[in-house]
């Protein structure tokens, strides 16, 4: 067998899953998707001790409307249920385009939006997106429970602030502004491969086509999803001209991203995708806002 | 001794009890335990599809899921869909359109596309290319498979 023995659990409730991780503690490991914790554990980069699986737990699969008009994502919604959910598409349009990018069909019909979160692979596209729609996670533990802000959440490449005994129980989505527009750019060596740079755009103007809010978080070119603060000094305030739009892609690709070089390609050429796909989304993310 | 689980799992409409250790994957539960060697496994980690079964009607890596999470399921593998004399119409497409050479991967083809023509009976090429976008074929460079997609979807229309 591949993986290395493990106990396992299979709590049906999210009473039963805390109180297995309250009394697991460190040897404990959330199972959701497994879509990437699995394939660790099959090359025994992973070894947890015990798995908690929470695939049993029906209580953390729902998409909810919040009557601000935002949306509540149950932690173990698979991807594929996020990508064709019609309430998703009319209040964010842009998150099922986002999760048609990640892997591939079969992937996307396991994996899970939550785990992809706690997860917090630096390549991943649904942190990032958490982090450009200013999501709030709630984390939950025996007894106890917290509101996390997506930009405070990810501590380094698969860390994040998660004590062993807490799961991730919920994501909430506030409202789109009035006026917002959004876009989303990557580079991949083929279709479902992870990404050598990507960008989400998140722009908001207003009546007089002036920007009022801009988050651009870039990912896979550093530990952690990126929120660029050069774009909000920038822009904020301005009419987003074409000028405007190459500076904070200029200085972006030079000052607030940490690419690496592998062999699929060199930082200094991610450096130079970082430049195009940022000029590109905010192009377009303030030609679709409205 | 290691910790076994028992689990109740239908395979191809045929319900099956057994015990079986946690870290036990499900590719290795259909191939060794139930002697379904028509799924196969490549890499092992969620990349070529090889392995991809049908789960509650959708398509799945078998090998990044544990059997003990298949208790209470039905799976579906490649040998639900046809007999050598009574083919599956996406079977029959891809001998027609010589879509397979060494056959490794087809059986993740197949069930990827059952799951996908179910779904959405009449796509288009890019589509198409979407839909297998998760499957690996290091023979055919893919053409021969696209073509044989367009005309399983005829033959699923004409049924």
């Amino acid at each position: 067998m591949k993986p290395a023995p493990f106990e396992y659990y299979a709590p049906t409730s999210v009473e039963e899953a805390l109180a297995t991780l309250q009394s697991l503690g460190y040897d404990g490991k959330v199972l959701a998707g497994g879509q990437s914790l699995i394939p660790a554990m099959n090359f025994r980069m992973a070894r947890p001790a015990a798995l908690v699986d929470l695939n049993k737990v029906k209580e953390l699969f729902y998409i909810k409307p919040t009557s601000d008009g935002g949306l509540a994502i149950g932690t173990m919604t698979r991807d594929s249920v996020v990508e064709k959910d019609p309430l998703v598409s009319e209040r964010f349009p842009i998150v099922p385009y986002v999760v048609k990018h990640i892997a591939h069909p079969q992937i996307r019909n396991r994996g899970t939006f939550g785990g992809a979160i706690a997860h917090a692979d630096p390549a991943a596209q649904i942190p990032a997106l958490s982090v450009a729609l200013q999501a709030r996670f709630l984390v939950r533990k025996q007894g106890g429970e917290r509101w996390v802000n997506a930009e405070d959440f990810f501590m380094g490449p698969f860390m994040t602030v998660l004590e062993p005994e807490e799961m991730l129980a919920e994501v909430v989505l506030p409202p789109m502004a009035k006026g917002s527009g959004a876009s989303y750019q990557q580079v991949s060596r083929q279709k479902g491969g992870y990404a050598q740079a990507a960008v989400i755009s998140v722009v908001v103007v207003d009546e007089n086509k002036r920007c009022k809010d801009v988050r651009v978080v870039l990912f896979s070119v550093g530990e952690t999803p990126i929120l660029s603060q050069t774009a909000r000094k920038i822009l904020v305030g301005n009419v987003p001209t074409a000028e405007a739009i190459a500076e904070v892609a200029e200085k972006i690709s030079k000052d607030e991203v940490d690419p690496g070089t592998d062999i699929h390609g060199t930082a200094e050429y991610r450096r130079h995708l970082v430049k195009v796909l940022v000029r590109r989304g905010l192009t377009e993310a303030f030609e679709r806002a409205k | 001794m290691a910790q076994t689980v028992k689990i109740n799992v239908t395979v191809n409409g045929k319900q099956y009890e057994r015990e079986v250790e946690p870290r036990l994957l499900l590719s290795d539960f259909i191939r060794h335990d139930l002697g379904l060697t028509g799924t196969h496994v490549g890499c092992e980690h969620g990349l070529c599809g090889a392995c991809t079964v049908l789960m509650d009607g959708e398509a799945v890596r078998s090998c990044t899921i544990f059997a003990v999470q298949a208790d209470g399921h039905e799976i579906q593998t490649v040998e639900s869909l046809g007999t050598p004399d009574n083919l599956h119409p996406i079977q029959q497409a891809f001998i027609e359109k010589h879509a397979l050479q060494c056959g490794f991967c087809t059986p993740g083809f197949l069930m990827t596309l059952v799951d996908y023509l179910g779904d959405n009976p009449n796509p288009t090429e890019e589509e198409i290319r979407e839909a297998i976008d998760g499957n690996f074929c290091r023979c055919t460079g893919y053409f021969n498979i696209i073509e044989a997609v367009k005309l399983a979807a005829q033959k699923m229309a004409s049924h």
